[in-house]
């Protein structure tokens, strides 16, 4: 530092410092001034950011603050991907079809309860939950339809699937061969991140190291036949959900990364060849600043750790892609159409933070799944956060921003910090085991709601500026028992109609495969093809891995 | 007065434990004596550890839209063995007319997004005190 840069950090400290009496006189008003748990100075200067922040550092290159291409929004706006499933197959095809007419440029599966845990629609435990909340799919034969007249070779496709993601993928690859498309030319992720499960989400089908093994299995079979498939999306969205803070959800989901990036290595994968195909979801919540200085600092700290801890040298490695959706949790019930207010903050901040795509939420989903005109306002809120408000014109605007860098330290800060404390328990798969993990983020959201109902926290419409004249009613969706009854109907058909020798002769070598170190996408894919159920493949593998239980506490 | 003894269930296949979680503190913050069931429960499931617990009060709480189907079974089942005393109330993401409906089938209040725990644990200290004053 010269001496001319000296004579004026003093000077910046005198004036904070004239700046701090005035400020310490003042009438305040009386809130709570902070972001997630930590409370915010009032003011950023030169003097809270390091001297090597991001200001020196452009976007695409290491380690990434500022994003990961050069051209910023410039050379590709993110992908606007509204996540949509709801009753049967054809239900929802015909919803994709109509996203896309309306200029939706990516889909995402959202499935039914009974899909996300392995179970058939015919199944016992299934009955009242099938086509609730998202598609029900139990075969191949529902994964045709839920695609038809959809080329998969032009559109990308995101699954959300975690417990039996393996198998739902072998479908997808499957229903891809169907239409003449090969596994090479497929684009898309599947979020098959159980680790989050464990700690938040819940859909859970076997214990922690069988469900690790066949995560690495997709891994090493993806990269060699869908190569240009993210096999994981490594998802921060339901540890925040689940009450977890900003710097909470960025250090247990990078701690879930670097914990799949260390068994793809052990099982002697070379990390260039699976850590380009990992990508991220981050929930975007209501602290603007914080959440963006949150996206900043993820890309900067999995770039640093795959490089130096990891010894990746492919640029594709260390780059941080990811998708974001708005934060369901922040809309409320009462007065509804507010929350199409809080979507719109939300995105601008994924957007600022440098998203590669983006789901907004609609303003009905505290009610009901949502109406498809719900859905156009949110699609909307992005069309025009991308060409009418100038945002996507300059890459990571914010940088240099003197909160923002502050900021983007601090969490880079916090989260180092907790992956010491997340060591010191014995590590992800241990924390979870102990439920030191799903405490860390209980104690988080009773304290949230604590703050609430203090009044120390605001939410408008909830807890101040409450309406006398009661809740605003608007139209919901309803999904009703037809869904259920039109799918098992389908299962019946399906079932009827397949070589039950070629099922029951493909469960049995899946079955004898899990016993041994085989990888197992092949013989699921195998089973897939064959029209084995969801369930089927579920149980057989079962059989030999066991069931999750989890740890009860509250 | 002894203290009022709540079952909080997960009925389904539905993940969403946050706001389980978060009532069954604050009902036992408020002196109640709570048990909870964990994730991913049957009807029968939770309708035999309220009777085996012997409790007074059962809180689900469903975030799937299974709502119509599963609460009404753990009525039934409750009463199939002559359990009509045991408060079934609830919550989670149920629409306005669903909620009438349950109600109107024999369950207790049931709750949306946003209701304080405050308002919860007033609703189950007042129809405790109700039914104890009825029964004594």
């Amino acid at each position: 530092m010269t001496t001319a840069e000296m004579l004026e950090l003093d000077r910046l400290r005198e004036e904070v410092a004239q700046w701090r009496a005035r400020f310490d006189a003042a009438k305040k008003r009386n809130a709570l001034f902070a972001n997630s748990g930590e409370v915010v100075e009032p003011l950023y200067t030169a003097l809270d950011i390091s001297g090597d922040a991001a200001a020196a550092e452009v976007p695409g290159e290491f380690p990434f603050t500022r994003g990961i291409h050069p051209t910023g929004y410039r050379g590709k706006l993110w992908t606007m991907r509204q996540f949509a499933g709801f009753g049967t197959a054809p239900e929802t095809n015909a919803r994709y079809k109509y996203l896309l007419s309306r200029g939706q440029t990516g889909l995402s599966v959202a499935f039914d309860f009974p899909t996300l845990m392995g179970y058939d629609s015919d199944h016992a435990r299934s009955e009242g939950e099938v086509g609730k909340c998202g598609v029900a799919i139990s075969s191949l034969a529902d994964m045709e339809t839920l695609f038809e007249g959809i080329p998969l070779d032009k559109v990308s496709v995101s699954m959300t699937i975690n417990g039996p993601a393996v198998i739902l993928f072998a479908f997808y690859v499957a229903a891809a061969e169907k239409q003449g498309v090969a596994a090479t030319e497929l684009r898309g992720t599947i979020q098959n991140d159980i680790l989050k499960e464990y700690m938040a989400q819940h859909a859970w089908v076997y214990p922690i190291e069988p469900a690790l093994r066949l995560i690495v299995d997709n891994f090493a079979w993806s990269a060699e036949h869908v190569p240009l498939w993210n096999t994981i999306s490594i998802s921060g969205y339901h540890i925040r959900e689940a009450g977890a803070t900003a710097a909470q959800e960025l250090a247990f989901t990078l701690a879930d990364g670097f914990t799949y990036v260390e068994r793809g290595i052990a099982r002697g994968l070379d990390v260039d060849d699976f850590a380009p195909r990992l990508s991220f979801f981050w929930d975007i919540h209501n602290d603007f600043f914080e959440e963006i200085a949150k996206l900043r600092a993820a890309r900067r700290i999995w770039a640093r750790h795959l490089k130096e801890r990891f010894g990746a040298k492919d640029t594709r490695s260390l780059i941080m892609r990811f998708h974001s959706q708005t934060a369901g949790v922040t809309l409320t019930a009462q007065q509804p159409m507010n929350n199409i207010v809080r979507v719109a903050y939300q995105a601008m901040a994924a957007v600022l933070g440098g998203t590669q795509s983006l789901h907004t939420n609609s303003m009905d989903e505290t009610l009901a799944l949502p109406t498809e005109q719900a859905v156009q306002v949110a699609l909307r809120t992005q069309q025009v956060l991308a060409y009418e408000t100038g945002v996507p014109n300059v890459a990571d605007p914010l940088g240099g921003s003197y909160y923002v860098e502050a900021l983007t330290d601090k969490l880079e800060n916090e989260a180092e910090a907790l992956f010491a404390k997340i060591e010191e328990v014995g590590g992800v798969v241990r924390g979870l085991e102990t439920g030191w993990l799903q405490r860390q983020i209980s104690e988080s959201s009773s304290r949230q709601q604590w703050e609430v109902e203090q009044r120390r926290r605001t939410i408008v419409g909830v807890n101040d500026f409450v309406t006398e004249e009661g809740e605003l009613t608007i139209p919901l969706l309803k999904v009703g028992i037809e869904a259920e009854r039109e799918q098992r109907a389908r299962m019946a058909e399906m079932r009827a109609s397949r070589d039950d020798a070629l099922v029951q002769g493909r469960l049995t070598a899946l079955r004898d495969a899990a016993k041994t170190d085989a990888n197992l996408m092949p013989f699921i894919l195998d089973c897939a093809r064959a029209y084995c159920t969801l369930y089927e493949i579920r149980a057989a593998m079962e059989e030999v891995f066991g069931a999750y239980r989890e740890p009860v506490f509250f | 007065m002894r203290p009022i003894r709540v079952l909080v269930a997960k009925p389904g296949l539905d993940g969403h434990d946050r706001g389980a979680k978060v009532v069954a503190a604050a009902l036992r913050d408020a002196g109640m004596e709570v048990i909870y069931t964990g994730l991913h429960q049957t009807p029968e499931m939770i309708a035999t550890a309220a009777i085996q617990e012997d409790v007074d009060v059962v809180g689900l709480s469903i975030l799937s839209g299974a709502h119509m189907t599963l609460i009404p079974r753990v009525l039934d089942l409750l009463r199939a063995d002559g359990r009509e005393d045991i408060l079934v109330t609830g919550g989670g993401i149920i629409p306005r007319e669903d909620m009438d409906a349950l109600e109107a089938r024999g369950t207790g209040r049931l709750f949306g997004p946003g209701t304080p725990t405050s308002e919860l644990v007033e609703y189950i200290h007042n129809w405790f005190e109700a039914r104890e004053a009825q029964t004594a």
